[in-house]
């Protein structure tokens, strides 16, 4: 038998705890985007733990959609950055409120 | 014969510990490319930096997915995050040539760091209890399919998506394509309204130091 399911539920708690220590204490918006990721990442993991762990491919078909999701507000995202960069030479997250039509 | 039979029984056990002992490495070496990965995310000054140390960490979930026999998800995860995602992320980077040392002083709110760590403390430390009070496993039977099924892991994901979860699936086809026009729509619209010269002179009371962009 390989490595009990806890270690890696474990091992999420901790990535996604970075993740959002992260998205808290820095303030480039380039990088808050890559602590949403490092947390959508941490969530895969447990679905995947799950998925061994109750013996259904369920968990395996929502990380399935989980990057789908991530794919489209990566994109999405990064052109409200773009566009916020057109504006201003800083991306900060206090400077989103520029945007404002 | 029975010295031959204890012999194989100790081949197979023999077996069996390098197989979990296995297990345990790539464990061991995904975590540690997953846990630097992600403190290099975080604490490194220069986004480029960031980025590369993002793929770090992807590539760590990705053996931890080898590790738990997702193989599929595996491959997956290395060619859209990996391969795209983050390439979209540094393409941006250097399209806007942010990819410039942050200061570490620009702070205007105070105790925002403290604060923040405080508040990972919190939710690492509830996450981890919340996971003890509780049985989280209904034990139902699995609806969409078991993982340990006959076929392999591709061919039993590929039926469970295309059956079970078919619906969702087509409404991640409608997401992707509402999300290519919206990305257009924003492209267009930001380049005919930007102003090429010069700061808004409303904003200049809160122009930024050129020097140094905040952390």
């Amino acid at each position: 038998m390989s490595v009990p399911s806890a270690w890696y539920l474990v091992l999420a708690a901790v990535l996604f705890t970075m993740g959002a220590t992260g998205l808290l204490i820095r303030r480039n918006v380039l990088i808050m985007f890559m602590c949403i990721e490092l947390m959508l990442n941490a969530v895969n993991l447990t679905f995947v733990t799950f998925a061994r762990l109750l013996n259904d491919i369920g968990g395996q078909v929502d990380v399935l959609f989980v990057l789908v999701v991530a794919a489209a507000e990566v994109v999405v995202g990064l052109a409200i950055i773009v566009a916020l960069f057109r504006r201003r030479a800083a991306a900060t997250a206090d400077d989103i409120h520029i945007l404002k039509g | 014969m029975l010295a031959t039979l204890s012999a194989a029984m100790l081949a197979d056990t023999s077996g069996q510990a390098l197989a979990h002992a296995s297990a345990w490495a790539v464990f061991a070496v995904g975590a540690t490319m997953i846990l630097t990965g992600a403190a290099g995310v975080i604490l490194l000054r220069n986004p480029v930096h960031s980025a590369l140390m993002l793929v770090v960490t992807l590539f760590g979930v990705a053996l931890e997915f080898i590790d738990e026999s997702a193989d599929f998800l595996a491959a997956v995860q290395i060619i859209v995050y990996a391969g795209a995602v983050v390439i979209l992320f540094l393409f941006v980077i250097m399209f806007l040539g942010v990819d410039r040392k942050e200061a570490i002083a620009a702070e205007p709110t105070k105790l925002q760091k403290p604060l923040a760590a405080l508040m990972g403390l919190v939710v690492l430390v509830e996450i981890l209890a919340l996971s003890r009070v509780d049985h989280w496993a209904s034990g139902a039977p699995a609806q969409s399919g078991l993982l340990n099924g006959p076929g392999d892991n591709v061919q039993k994901l590929g039926q469970a998506v295309y059956t079970g979860y078919l619906l969702p699936f087509e409404m991640t086809a409608a997401l992707l394509v509402i999300a290519v026009v919206a990305t257009v729509v924003l492209s267009k619209r930001s380049a005919s309204t930007a102003e090429p010269t010069g700061p808004d002179p409303l904003e200049q009371a809160e122009e930024p130091d050129e020097s140094e962009v905040a952390l």
